[in-house]
């Protein structure tokens, strides 16, 4: 193995083995597969008119929209979207922290059954379709904008969980050890030794992560969440393209904006 | 760890970025209206619809497969389409490439906003355009791993050693020929990883499209929800979470055996 990784990468094609034939026709016939299930033909024949409407309507974007003075114009719902996805962050970060604790395994910390629990926990919740937890949490709260952030901050529990758990095992037990040997309790290692390491690491993965959430926020309106969504559906069923080209261009420059200040408080981070 | 990044040192900026922090908290919470007494009252509501979540239809399950194995098929063909077109446009947009910097910064741009374009709102453009299908799922996915994947690979022919590039341009080839001789079996092994990285959130992203109509799991799982068949949810939950898990560990086992 170490010598097939020192191969430069000009020399040569790798030999033919029988196993890697077997793979190459696996994958070959699996994409084969799916290439021939995606049904080609059901293309509707109206699709010109109807781009040539959508692009007439991105042309001449619905300007009147950005702000109309009520609270459901596109400057209130997109901030309306931004809180959404902060509530929901701030939810998941509150969960995820403590939890993480108990999912990392720390040399000298024996616990087993509680960090491979905490681990299927993180799983379980991060494979939950985000769209299935706004509905449950819409059935819950009622619609509106709370229930977004529940289902945010539900999932990106799962999310951050797992990364702030390898965090906590990424860490040098050095400064841990010498606490230890000058007598420390366990809250004053929590409190001056690894709390100072993980905090900018874990703001930094939060931020991350809020980035992420703005964009679940603006499309969790779809089953009545709350935020930008829900415009958007109806102006794609009532096929009023000038009313989607405007949202489609806000909510671009909120992302854009967004992951920009965010990088920029992250690299400060590091 | 100097003493001076120590907690009791920057204890003034800390407590200034945590008021900040609460503050924006504050007003956001104001803004959606959180009420966590009716969070409390409705748990009895919760509790009716995981009792039914634990008890899954598993009769269900013949009708859930296909629909399933629809999903896979969009994923993997969104995923092959969107990663193929992302390779040419990856080397238009670096410099030394293209020999253009504004060329390859317009193209960055315009990648940036590809990328911006939340994947449920793609699909919804792509059924108002194409109609309801498992070809529309598929051209959303492709979009989306184009923006994806092309980002990842510019960057990774941003960070790539520049010294074949440099012995190739001394004995006068080509850019085509650099592109081909020095650039790709560089990045080659990160190109797939980056592929197979795309297609397991395609995977996850996919078990959803359904709902705007793209075809799929997703036009299965809004149906149950809209009858509040949660016990078939469950089946569909879980199918999907099979699925999920069984792709994340193909994904890992294909990237030891490639790279």
């Amino acid at each position: 193995m170490a010598v097939k990784e020192l191969r430069p990468p000009l020399a040569g094609k790798p030999r033919l083995s029988l196993g890697r034939i077997l793979t190459i026709i696996a994958v070959v016939s699996v994409v084969v597969w799916a290439f021939a299930g995606i049904g080609w033909v059901r293309i509707g024949s109206s699709w010109s008119l109807v781009l040539g409407a959508i692009v007439r309507g991105f042309l001449h974007p619905d300007w009147g929209y950005v702000e109309d003075g009520t609270s459901e114009d596109l400057l209130s719902l997109l901030l309306l979207t931004l809180a959404i996805a902060f509530c929901g962050t701030v939810i998941a970060v509150l969960g995820a922290a403590p939890l993480a604790f108990l999912a990392a395994t720390r040399p000298g910390r024996r616990r087993a059954p509680v960090p491979v629990a905490t681990g299927i926990f993180f799983t379980i919740v991060r494979t939950f379709p985000e769209i299935v937890l706004a509905v449950i949490f819409v059935k819950m709260v009622g619609p509106g904008p709370f229930a977004g952030a529940l289902a945010i901050g539900v999932h990106t529990i799962g999310m951050l969980g797992r990364l702030y758990a390898e965090e906590i095992e990424k860490l040098d037990v050095g400064p841990d050890q010498s606490m230890v040997a000058v007598g420390a309790t366990r809250a004053q290692i929590l409190i001056y030794s690894q709390l100072p390491r993980l905090i900018p690491q874990f703001l930094s993965l939060a931020l991350n992560r809020f980035e992420i959430a703005v964009r679940s926020a603006a499309i969790l309106g779809i089953v009545g969440a709350g935020g930008i969504g829900t415009p958007i559906i109806f102006a794609v069923a009532s096929r009023s393209w000038d009313r989607v080209g405007i949202i489609l261009i806000g909510v671009v420059i909120m992302v854009s904006l967004i992951d920009w200040i965010s990088g920029m408080l992250r690299r400060r981070l590091r | 760890m100097k003493l001076a990044a120590s907690i009791h040192r920057k204890l003034p900026v800390q407590a200034a970025i945590a008021a900040v922090v609460i503050v924006i908290l504050v007003a956001s919470a104001k803004a959606i209206d959180t009420d966590l007494f009716s969070l409390a009252g409705n748990l009895d509501q919760m509790g009716v619809v995981f009792s039914k979540l634990a008890s899954p239809d598993w009769s269900y399950l013949p009708k859930v497969l296909p629909a399933v194995a629809e999903t896979l098929q969009m994923a993997i063909t969104g995923t092959i389409l969107g990663a193929a077109a992302a390779i040419p446009i990856a080397f238009l947009a670096t410099a030394p490439m293209t020999g253009s910097r504004l060329l390859s910064t317009i193209v960055r741009g315009f990648l940036n906003i590809i990328r911006t374009v939340p994947d449920l709102l793609l699909a919804a453009l792509f059924v108002a355009v194409v109609g309801i299908g498992l070809f529309t799922g598929m051209l959303a996915i492709a979009v989306f791993t184009f923006g994806v994947v092309s980002k990842l690979v510019y960057e990774a022919i941003d960070t790539i050693d520049q010294g074949p590039v440099e012995s190739l341009t001394a004995v006068g080839a080509t850019r085509t020929h650099v592109a081909r001789y020095a650039v790709v079996p560089q990045i080659l092994p990160n190109m797939i990883s980056y592929t197979l990285y795309a297609f397991e959130i395609n995977v996850r992203a996919s078990t959803v499209l359904g709902y705007v109509g793209a075809g799929g799991v997703g036009v299965t799982l809004q149906a149950s929800m809209g009858l509040m068949r949660y016990d078939r949810v469950s089946v569909i939950i879980i199918s999907i979470f099979v699925v999920v898990l069984a792709i994340d560990a193909f994904s890992a086992w294909a990237r030891r055996r490639l790279l």
